[in-house]
């Protein structure tokens, strides 16, 4: 009694989140107030209950072996003359936070390529003829990638080149892309694919990665008590790693996915809780390999899944989505996504979320706490990634059979309709959007198809109408203000007049906050960029994809390189990269190898790196002399996005393209210079 | 706002395609599907299609697929509000049409084949006013004036503006911009091609306003002239779309002016157009797309006041345009050029055999005249009643301390173009054979013959103001006076003849290099030397030299010949040093005597083109004004399509007709012996020449044994001529060997 009584006490001042204070949209704020009245705990909840661990967030507690974790804190007023910090084995504040940094570029890069795996081996079982489920939806893509991995698209016959057999073709590149990951010679093919400079740069660092899964082992090695402590040489091997990654396991994850699902093109969706509808079933898709959801979409709109949700009393079958399978969906298919990833649990809070399927990343174990306080069927999907709690149902999907097991999920929906509560509470917030942007469809979208050319951005560059080209992507961390520095850093941006590009869960929250629409242009873009969208007929802010998609970006920007006029590097371009809201470790590997291919990539929130000043340095300068990119942080979304603002002021001096272009008027004589 | 010209483009882009997919359905059922389609005179089949398609047009059937493809282009509708991206879709539109639109005009060709008046002029008496589709000659010919700069670029009309003065403005104002003026379509029943003939302009290729058709479809043409200039000049393979299009967007520079109410035919019209870079201007009230990129500077400009549109026009295209101001009552430019006097309008006339006309250039010393100064003796113009015939002798002389006397029938040659660019005087010929025809409305603007002097004189310093530095006209009108400048003239031209005839390679050590092509065939470079002429026909050994002394850094180089590595076929180290440098590495030599070993590269533009005839044992030549076939087995524009743009071509070359006489024409294939067959105009134009460097080569009778089209246009039909004749190729050594 006197125990219960002491509960309760404690129990009563507990703080809980101020809806308004933690997001900056209304679907949100409602849900979240609906859930604090039902007294289910979300994660904007426990973010103002828990604090984050002040050693950690430095980036200096070692926990490499047993005899720690030992903390090397940076004293309050900073260190006067030498740092003699250090951990019983003499680890330096700067060793501990690279490793740190390195062990968060090797999970990053770990999760993207286990995805481009599962991916790849898709394709293969798909080249080698042994599943019916999934086909090659785009052979113009596998026919542009193949020479990448040196696999023949023509044959000579008699003198003559020839198409060669497209089974033949698929299946060789499917063989050479799985070996991509445990070849034990050579370098990754896509390498090749960065503007010819850049790959120069990095043969010379030494830094070309051999194959992917040898630059993660590598990384846990070197990392390990006891072997690599030299910072510098750590962050040279987090590049190697990295860039494993951007232009090995996260590309292959884009291409094999737009083979074998179709490369996306611009298409209408909308986006934010309000999708959901109370007389559909709504099955929410969560994680991030689009292995699970393309079948899952094939499914709910197949007659037969349609005909018994009818027979169940629903109108439909409504999919959204979250997170990066939310934008796979939305990519191919037009499929909204319901929300970021903050508002997973929210989903379920609706009281209208039939079943929620989750493969890998990003999902909370908490969603289980909250779909015990509801209908909801909460089904894992992935033989990696299960949950403890008794009310998750697995169902293992596997590529053999995808349709099977599809539909399977689908009927376990259907018939949970009929149990939902009375406590169904969908907020009425949506916003429409254009999202389905790729590499080959912004070409195609610059000029058509006899004069699709990434010059046309180009010359708007150089003319100045649009100033230059931003990614923004990334995470939503429940220590920031859900979407505010995503959507103020974006707009400043396209204030501005730079043309942004989009992946991840800021593309989300840009749609949730109507930024992914071409009438968005006219209202808060800058006068120059906002000519160009309407010229084009384009949103200010293009949604590339999921997190895995920002290989697209890295393409994109080497097509600009390509397209001319803007220097031969992509460290000669007026980019910059963004992730305000970061939190995953995908971001930071992410973060390396865009900084690695010469972009400065700016953070928001904070960066585990202030309890190792030197560290931080080198990264957020002296890596600029290395690759003309570099990190940096800045958690004011405003100067955040003036700092990124002001770099591409900087690129376009050095291209001398800072003052207003004149009108060269041609005679003959300049005709007769002009190059072949 | 693009968004409204996307709706109306794409809108567009459905109706036209929808219409000739109608026409078609209907030709195909009232006609044999194996029914010929051609426009005249071409080796480029319907040259948008076959240019950005590769597909070649050849019957009503080989209609359906480019129709096809037009369908397959359409693209969705666009949305009012959250739209998809629209520029490509626009772009695309617009192409469709463009190809609807030359589909139209082909099966016009069947269905209607008298339409169109074929000729470089109208005939207006016939009511003959549109002359449709340029044909291979008109585009090589006129091509080159794209090449060397006299026809910067040409402004694609359509519609009519609100008056034929207005009109008139317009097209004058473009003419002395050297445009050229392709007009197509009309507005509320007229046409500009209507308003230029009631205001009085004399219209046609000759002075560069085009009357294509009555309809947009026929605005096609300008484009089916944009296109196959880079096919010819930089040998882009066709269906190499991106290519082509993008030759046309750095290197054509084209505009369209569209005058009167813009609806969504012209709409598609103007987006296809863009895919060219061709640019837009209307005078009316249009969405505008002003960013850049697809165009090299605004895309579609709108409400244009008429008395800016030329200015505004060139600008937007990003074209430099050089006027020559001359102070002459009227208008002056190469426009002009082609410009008649007919029987009603003339005034007064000199030469054409009605009086003597004598024209003559002599080098003078600095003492001995006085610069700009015009003398006229004898009675004027104005002294003259109208249809009168007057003597003329034009006496120019020129001082300059880097003139040579060898520049003075240079000089003297540009007197025919430069009094023909006066607008209102005709000139023909020239030395003693010169005819000059003054029009009424030249001497109502107030001409006199003073402003030919004033228009050698600023011209001659403009254009050689390196080489000279004092110019002094004299008009002789007294037939005393003119006779006896004639009597001295010929002397001079007899003279003259002898010392470029005397000329020999051998004799040189410098030879001039030839990039004025480079403008449009990049990697071609031509060699000039004393015996073998440019192979257009307008530059030869002295006219580079003199270029060179005027522009020294200009498209005539000096060229040391060096070591001799092959005096039979040709070749000389200097020259292949610089070709290999000039043409980027893309030619590391060749031979100047020889078309079967390595021979001289082309760029399109040759007056001939020779080829080889094995079983005749020789080689024939054909001129661009023949456009049958010849017994190669191949017209002269599928001979050029074969071997333009800078490649050497074994067994094939072109050439100059006047180097068909010179002593060292294919001397290493055994020079002009083995010629055994040519068209008969050419072989009469050049008749004196053949029989003169006949007696040379020992074959006096060479002229009547070498065969042309009369004979037979296979070599089977030839080769019984040829033996019965005795021609000496069947003589000599195997050609082939």
């Amino acid at each position: 009694m006197v125990e219960e009584e002491k509960k309760e006490k404690v129990a009563k001042p507990k703080k809980m989140a101020d809806p308004a204070a933690v997001s900056i949209d209304p679907a949100t704020q409602e849900m979240l107030a609906q859930a604090q009245k039902l007294g289910i705990d979300t994660i904007f909840d426990r973010a103002v209950t828990m604090r984050p661990c002040n050693i950690g967030m430095q980036g200096t507690c070692c926990k490499m072996c047993a005899m720690g974790p030992c903390r090397l804190p940076l004293p309050k007023a900073g260190i006067e003359g030498e740092d003699t910090r250090k951990g019983l084995c003499g680890a330096t504040a700067n060793t501990v936070a690279a490793r740190n940094f390195a062990r968060m570029v090797a999970a990053g890069t770990a999760a993207h390529s286990d995805h481009g795996r599962a991916v790849a081996e898709v394709f293969l079982s798909v080249a080698r003829k042994e599943t019916d489920d999934y086909t090659i939806k785009s052979p113009e893509r596998l026919l542009q990638i193949a020479p990448y991995f040196g696999v023949a698209t023509t044959v000579e016959v008699d003198g003559e080149q020839l198409d060669r057999d497209f089974d033949e073709i698929a299946l060789e590149v499917a063989e050479k892309a799985v070996a991509e990951w445990g070849k034990p010679e050579g370098e990754l093919c896509y390498l090749k694919r960065a503007p010819e400079p850049l790959y120069e740069r990095w043969k010379k660092l030494g830094e070309l990665p051999r194959n992917i899964d040898r630059e993660v082992v590598e990384i846990m090695h070197r990392t390990t008590m006891g072997v690599d402590q030299d910072y510098k040489n750590i962050v040279k091997q987090c590049t190697r790693c990295s860039l494993s990654d951007g232009w090995g396991g996260s590309m292959m994850a884009t291409d094999f996915q737009d083979v074998m699902f179709g490369a996306p093109s611009p298409l209408h969706s909308e986006a934010n809780l309000g999708i959901m509808k109370e007389d559909h079933v709504n099955i929410i898709v969560h994680g991030h390999e689009p292995v699970l959801s393309e079948m899952i979409v094939a499914a709910a709109q197949s007659r037969e899944m349609l005909d018994y949700a009818a027979s169940k009393g629903a109108k439909g079958i409504q999919l959204g989505g979250i997170c990066c399978t939310g934008n796979e969906m939305l990519q191919r298919h037009g499929v909204p996504p319901a929300g970021t990833f903050l508002q997973q649990e929210l989903v379920i809070i609706t009281g209208a979320c039939d079943a929620m399927v989750v493969d890998v990343q990003c999902v909370f174990q908490n969603l289980a706490n909250v779909a015990k306080c509801f209908h909801t069927k909460l089904i894992t999907t992935h033989p990696i990634a299960k949950m403890e709690q008794d009310n998750v149902i697995h169902i293992e999907f596997d590529e053999h059979h995808a349709m099977e097991d599809a539909k399977r999920i689908v009927t376990m929906a259907i018939d949970n309709f009929e149990n939902r509560g009375a406590e169904v509470m969908i907020p009425k917030h949506k916003a429409v959007q254009i999202a389905g942007f790729g590499v080959e469809s912004i070409k195609y979208h610059l000029g058509g198809t006899f004069r699709g050319s990434y010059y046309t951005l180009n010359d708007n560059i150089i003319n100045g109408r649009v100033r230059g080209v931003a990614g923004v992507v990334g995470c939503n961390n429940a220590r920031t203000r859900h979407n505010e520095a995503h959507i103020t850093v974006v707009k400043e941006l396209i204030k501005n007049d730079v043309l942004v590009l989009t992946t991840g869960c800021n593309g989300i929250a840009c749609a949730m906050h109507g930024l992914l629409t071409p009438e968005t242009a006219q209202v808060f873009c800058g006068p120059g960029l906002a000519e160009v969208c309407e010229t084009v007929g384009i949103p200010p802010v293009l949604h590339l994809g999921s997190c895995v998609d920002n290989s697209r970006i890295l393409l994109a920007a080497t097509e600009v390189v390509k397209a001319g006029g803007l220097g031969k590097d992509i460290r000669d371009l007026p980019a910059a990269g963004s992730a305000p809201e970061w939190m995953s470790e995908k971001a930071i590997a992410i973060g390396q190898y865009f900084v690695a291919s010469g972009v400065y990539t700016v953070f928001g929130y904070h960066m585990p790196l202030e309890g190792a000043p030197v560290l931080k340095d080198y990264l957020y300068k002296e890596l600029e002399n290395i690759y003309g990119g570099m990190w940096d942080c800045e958690p004011d979304p405003i100067k955040h996005a003036q700092k990124m603002i002001a770099h591409i002021d900087k690129k376009r001096k050095e291209l001398g393209i800072d003052k207003a272009r004149e009108r060269v008027l041609m005679d003959m004589a300049d005709r007769q210079a002009l190059e072949a | 706002m693009s968004k409204l010209v996307a709706f109306a483009a794409i809108q567009g882009g459905y109706n036209v395609v929808s219409e000739v997919e109608g026409d078609l359905r209907n030709v195909l059922a009232a006609y044999n599907a194996d029914t010929k389609v051609a426009f005249p005179n071409t080796g480029y089949y319907l040259p948008v299609i076959y240019s950005l398609t590769g597909h070649k047009v050849e019957t009503l059937e080989d209609l359906q697929k480019p129709m096809e493809f037009a369908r397959g282009l359409l693209p969705p509708h666009i949305k009012r509000v959250n739209h998809l991206p629209y520029l490509g879709p626009l772009l695309d539109a617009g192409m469709a049409a463009i190809i609807a639109y030359e589909i139209k005009e082909g099966i016009r060709a069947v269905t209607d084949p008298d339409f169109y008046y074929p000729h470089e002029d109208p005939d207006l008496d016939a009511g003959k006013i549109w002359v449709g589709p340029a044909d291979d000659i008109i585009l090589r010919k006129r091509g080159i004036e794209f090449v060397d700069g006299t026809a910067p670029g040409f402004a694609a009309i359509v519609g009519a503006a609100p008056s034929p003065e207005i009109a008139k403005a317009i097209v004058e104002d473009y003419q002395l911009k050297n445009l050229y003026i392709f007009c197509a379509a009309s507005h509320n029943g007229t046409s500009v091609i209507d308003q230029l003939i009631e205001a009085g302009v004399t219209i046609g290729w000759g002075t560069r306003i085009v009357p294509f058709g009555p309809d947009i479809s026929s605005a096609v043409f300008a484009l089916g002239f944009a296109n196959r200039v880079p096919l010819i000049f930089q040998n882009i393979t066709p269906g190499d779309y991106k290519k082509v299009l993008l030759y046309n967007k750095d290197r054509i520079f084209a505009f369209i002016n569209a005058l009167g109410d813009v609806g969504t035919h012209w709409a598609c019209a103007a987006a296809g157009c863009v895919n060219w870079g061709f640019p837009t201007l209307a005078d009316t009230d249009i969405p505008e797309i002003l960013p850049t990129g697809i165009c090299t500077y605004e895309h579609v400009v709108a409400n244009v006041p008429h008395d800016e549109i030329c200015q505004k026009s060139v600008e937007v295209r990003g074209l430099k345009v050089h006027v020559s101001e001359i102070d002459i009552p009227c208008a002056f430019g190469p426009a002009f050029e082609g410009e008649r006097v007919r029987g009603k309008d003339l005034y007064a006339q000199c030469g054409g055999g009605k009086s003597p006309c004598t024209e003559l250039t002599k080098m003078a010393e600095m003492g001995d005249i006085d610069d700009g100064k015009i003398e006229i003796i004898g009675p004027d113009i104005t002294d003259l009643k109208e249809g009168d015939t007057f003597p003329l002798g034009v006496f120019v002389q020129i001082a300059g301390r880097e003139f040579q006397e060898d520049f003075e029938p240079i000089i003297e040659r540009q007197i025919h173009h430069l009094v023909n660019y006066i607008q209102g005087v005709m000139h023909i010929g020239q030395r003693d054979i010169a005819w000059y025809r003054i029009s009424k409305s030249a001497v109502e603007k107030g001409f006199t013959l003073r402003d030919i002097g004033v228009v050698l004189h600023a011209k001659f310093h403009q254009d050689f103001g390196k080489i000279l530095d004092k110019v002094q006209v004299t008009l002789y009108t007294k037939k005393k006076d003119v006779d006896a400048m004639t009597k001295g003239a010929k002397a001079d031209y007899k003279k003259r003849d002898e010392r470029v005839e005397k000329m020999t390679d051998e004799g040189e050590e410098i030879y001039y290099s030839c990039t004025l092509c480079q403008s449009f065939a990049p990697n071609h470079v031509c060699t000039v030397s004393p015996e073998r002429t440019g192979l257009c026909g307008a530059y030869n050994w002295m006219d580079c030299k003199a270029s060179f002394e005027i522009n020294p850094t200009g498209p005539n180089q000096p060229v040391e010949k060096g070591e001799c590595l092959d005096p039979v076929l040709g070749q000389w180290k200097g020259v292949n040093d610089f070709v290999y440098k000039a043409s980027r590495g893309n030619v590391t030599h060749y031979n100047f005597y020889s078309m079967l070993v390595d021979p001289m590269t082309t760029c399109g533009c040759c007056e001939c083109i020779a080829a080889l005839l094995p079983s005749c044992n020789g080689v024939m030549t054909v001129s661009r004004e023949f456009f049958d076939d010849t017994p190669c087995g191949m017209k002269f524009t599928t001979l050029a399509g074969v071997m333009g743009g800078g490649q050497s071509s074994p067994g094939f070359v072109g050439h100059s007709k006047f180097n068909i006489t010179q002593g060292k024409f294919i001397k290493g294939d055994g020079g002009l012996l083995r010629m055994v067959w040519m068209p008969k105009s050419l072989k009469e134009e050049i008749k004196e020449r053949i029989i003169r460097r006949g007696k040379e080569l020992g074959v006096p009778d060479l002229y009547d044994k070498i065969a042309d089209e009369t004979v037979g246009t296979t070599e089977e039909e030839i080769l019984p001529f040829l033996e019965k004749v005795g021609h000496p190729a069947l003589e000599m050594d195997p050609i082939i060997g």
